[in-house]
């Protein structure tokens, strides 16, 4: 019989310097940018550098701009950091949307039920704790059920967003007095549990907030015993068993953490953000941040770049549709 | 640490490079007083989606009327009925806009919220309803009378029925009680949507009494899928008009469909002409022509005038209409449609004449109407909207207020 070889073979390579991993990738950032130039081109006539540059006045152009483009980086970052615990483990969290949208709600009700009942900084605290408490419950039960009976924990996840979602509803319906279908700003004139202003700044909390999370996922999951374990049950449940680690534990403990973040994140957005809450206060974040984890390799401080690319990117399109009246279809 | 420094680094040389290369180009800055208007418009979908293409036909009429030129209106498409409406509105007036429209009815509570921080700028949230309880002097509401052109598109369809029973081709699971049904695929149970099928079951009536209406709610305002199922729906009840009061094309394509496989079944669409997706059973659907409004509103932005707080036109001033009609109109129709136009502009004729209609049996003589956004009808603010022998619709305030369900009427 003939012997075959194929005609590529394609090998992954870990062991390359750092200089070159950067350089890989600097290169792909440029001919992506240079293949997209000549399509852009094509289909629309227009001068790419010049679509280019609107991009990036539609992040940076104005101090207001630059402003929301980090909030909202830091937004999709405290997502993207509250999936990977669980993403280590190798425990397919789905459901960040229903996980921020529950945080969220909580928050939602602190503010419309205390509003006038309790000063600003006491809601604040208890809307942290009770959205933490939520999103760590809506990780908790698939994390029971996969620990208890395997059960697939990417189907559980997927399947409590729409909970939360249905949940939302509910209470929009609920807390809605002028059958409009929205909650409308809560407490506006007041501003009851909504972030303070720091140094001025609106949206300084919120990015304490983040980075605090941020630090502590990497530290927890790098330096800490538990770290550890889920490193170790994530490689190998088998290794993990016989090493004496309690898996059972270890997922659920690991899920109720990563749940509580992704609360967290939706304290941030209806506490520090929006002010309201609806069933788009997730927007979609809970998916894109996988890929944000994922692009980061499961590194909570790379996120940080690829969460700032996927918001610049963002604001970027807006802009670019606001400059040439094209939109996300053409 | 190391890489990630190295990885920003990149990133910003390469943004760097691309914005330094190119030529500076900033918006001319005329020196005329009315070259310095600039509108900013918000808008909820682009041009793929009917309602908003609706919107911008009569911003780009609005904008030549005006004389204003392309710089002086800045677009923003897409934004969601989120905080991303307030970004995008403070965004707007950072960009030296002095006026800003937002199109979709969820943007309303951001632009309140922006209005009340920029009293200088004026905001109108167009298909609104809070603009005169907000207290603010800057923010506005408008909407088109577009019960006047449902009311008329009922007409075309009760001719199309008139039609069907003459030539003997409604079936017989078609009548409920011996009346014949008709079906309407509602968007959520508000007025708005409310007055809009009372409206359109009225024309129906005026020239085929002998009908009902079922209702069925998306609770979606653009659904593409549930539309269309819900028109399935509607036709597996035995419905043979089936009318909507949601953005997307799913239930004339279903319709269309269903025509095509046999079924006695035809539609009346909203905002668009159906034709291109229903050529054989769309009839035609009831628009509003928005360039109306925005003629005026950029009129009064241009001299420096506020807006009208509460804005309410129809036929009278050709703000509502109804698209071409379908080539399976019964013969006729043409003519009843101009009549029923002429006797609107004229005054002759109101929509929501008592005559016309009962609630439980009764006609009514008199309706309160909530004035006051808390959803029930007992404070002393709120007023009595029948007077005349008729409804006065979208006359005390610019959204539509009739929210009861008629006789004949029924939702599922």
């Amino acid at each position: 019989m003939e012997n075959k070889q194929p005609f590529i073979r394609i090998r992954k390579k870990d062991d390359r310097p750092l200089w070159q991993q950067i350089l890989i990738k600097v290169i792909a950032i440029i001919i992506a940018l240079i293949i997209s130039a000549l399509f852009i081109n094509l289909i629309t006539k227009l001068n790419p550098i010049k679509v280019y540059e609107s991009m990036f006045r539609g992040a940076f152009s104005t101090t207001r701009r630059i402003w929301i483009t980090i909030r909202d980086t830091a937004l999709l970052l405290s997502i993207a950091v509250a999936l990977t615990p669980a993403f280590k483990l190798k425990f397919w969290n789905t459901g960040a949307e229903g996980q921020i949208l529950v945080g969220g709600l909580a928050t939602a009700a602190m503010m419309i039920y205390f509003g006038d009942k309790l000063p600003s900084a006491v809601i604040l605290i208890c809307s942290m704790v009770l959205s933490a408490l939520a999103g760590a419950l809506w990780g908790f039960l698939p994390a029971l059920f996969k620990a208890k009976y395997n059960t697939n924990e990417t189907l559980f996840t997927l399947m409590m967003n729409y909970v939360g979602i249905q949940l939302v509803e509910f209470f929009v319906d609920v807390w809605d007095k002028k059958q409009s279908h929205s909650v409308g700003v809560i407490n506006p004139n007041t501003q009851a549990g909504w972030f303070p202003s720091v140094f001025g700044q609106q949206y300084i909390l919120n990015i304490i907030i983040v980075a605090a999370v941020t630090i502590f996922v990497f530290v927890y999951l790098r330096y800490s015993k538990h770290g550890y374990e889920v490193a170790v049950t994530g490689e190998s449940e088998n290794t993990a068993r016989y090493t004496g680690i309690n898996v059972p534990g270890v997922i659920i403990r690991t899920m109720l953490i990563s749940g509580a973040i992704c609360g967290l994140a939706g304290f941030t957005e209806v506490a520090g953000i929006s002010h309201t809450i609806s069933t788009k206060t997730s927007g979609g974040r809970g998916f894109t941040a996988i890929i944000v984890t994922w692009l980061a390799k499961l590194n909570p401080i790379i996120m940080v770049i690829y969460s700032f690319l996927i918001v610049f990117l963002d604001k970027g399109a807006i802009q670019i549709a606001s400059d040439f009246n094209l939109n996300e279809y053409a | 640490m190391k890489k990630i420094l190295s990885l920003v680094m990149a990133l910003f040389l390469v943004l760097g490079c691309l914005t330094g290369c190119s030529s500076e180009q900033k918006p001319s800055e005329g020196g005329e007083p009315e070259k310095q208007t600039k509108i900013g418009i918000i808008l909820v979908g682009d041009e793929n989606e009917g309602y908003t293409y609706a919107h911008m036909v009569g911003i780009q009429e609005a904008q030549k009327a005006n004389g204003l030129d392309d710089s002086q209106i800045i677009w923003k498409y897409t934004i969601g009925e989120t905080q991303a409406c307030y970004d995008a509105a403070v965004d707007l007036v950072e960009q030296g806009c002095t006026a800003i429209f937002s199109n979709s009815y969820g943007h309303q509570q951001f632009m309140q919220q922006a209005a009340s921080e920029y009293p200088e700028v004026q905001f109108v949230a167009a298909t609104g309803d809070t603009a005169a309880l907000s207290g603010l002097s800057n923010f506005a509401n408008a909407f088109t009378n577009v019960y006047e052109s449902r009311y008329v598109s009922g007409i075309v369809a009760g001719m199309k029925l008139a039609e069907l029973e003459a030539n003997g081709q409604i079936p017989a699971e078609s009548y409920k009680d011996g009346k014949v049904l008709i079906g309407y695929v509602g968007a959520y149970p508000y007025a708005e949507v409310v007055s809009g099928f009372t409206a359109f079951f009225l024309g129906v009536k005026s020239v085929f009494e002998n009908v009902t209406m079922e209702v069925i709610y998306t609770n979606s305002w653009f659904n593409l899928v549930a539309e269309g199922e819900t028109a399935n729906t509607l036709m597996a009840d035995h419905c043979v008009i089936i009318g909507q009061h949601a953005d997307s094309t799913g239930a004339p394509a279903a319709v269309e469909a269903a025509l095509a496989n046999g079924t006695v079944a035809y539609s009346v669409g909203y905002n668009i002409d159906m034709l291109e997706a229903a050529p054989n059973a769309a009839l035609t659907s009831a628009t509003n022509n928005w360039g109306v409004y925005y003629t005026y509103a950029f009129g009064q932005v241009i001299k420096g005038e506020p807006v009208a707080t509460d804005w309410a036109e129809g036929y009278k001033t050709g703000a509502v209409a109804i698209t071409a009609l379908g080539p399976n109109c019964a013969p006729g129709t043409q003519e009843a449609v101009d009549k029923a136009i002429a006797a609107i502009k004229s005054g002759e004729l109101h929509v929501f004449d008592t005559n016309n209609w009962t609630l439980n049996g009764e006609h009514l003589s008199e309706l309160k109407i909530d004035l006051t956004g808390d959803f029930d009808t007992d404070d002393a603010e709120d007023k009595n909207a029948i007077f005349d022998g008729y409804f006065h619709e979208s006359e005390f305030r610019s959204a539509p207020s009739f929210s009861v369900i008629i006789d004949g009427i029924f939702e599922k």
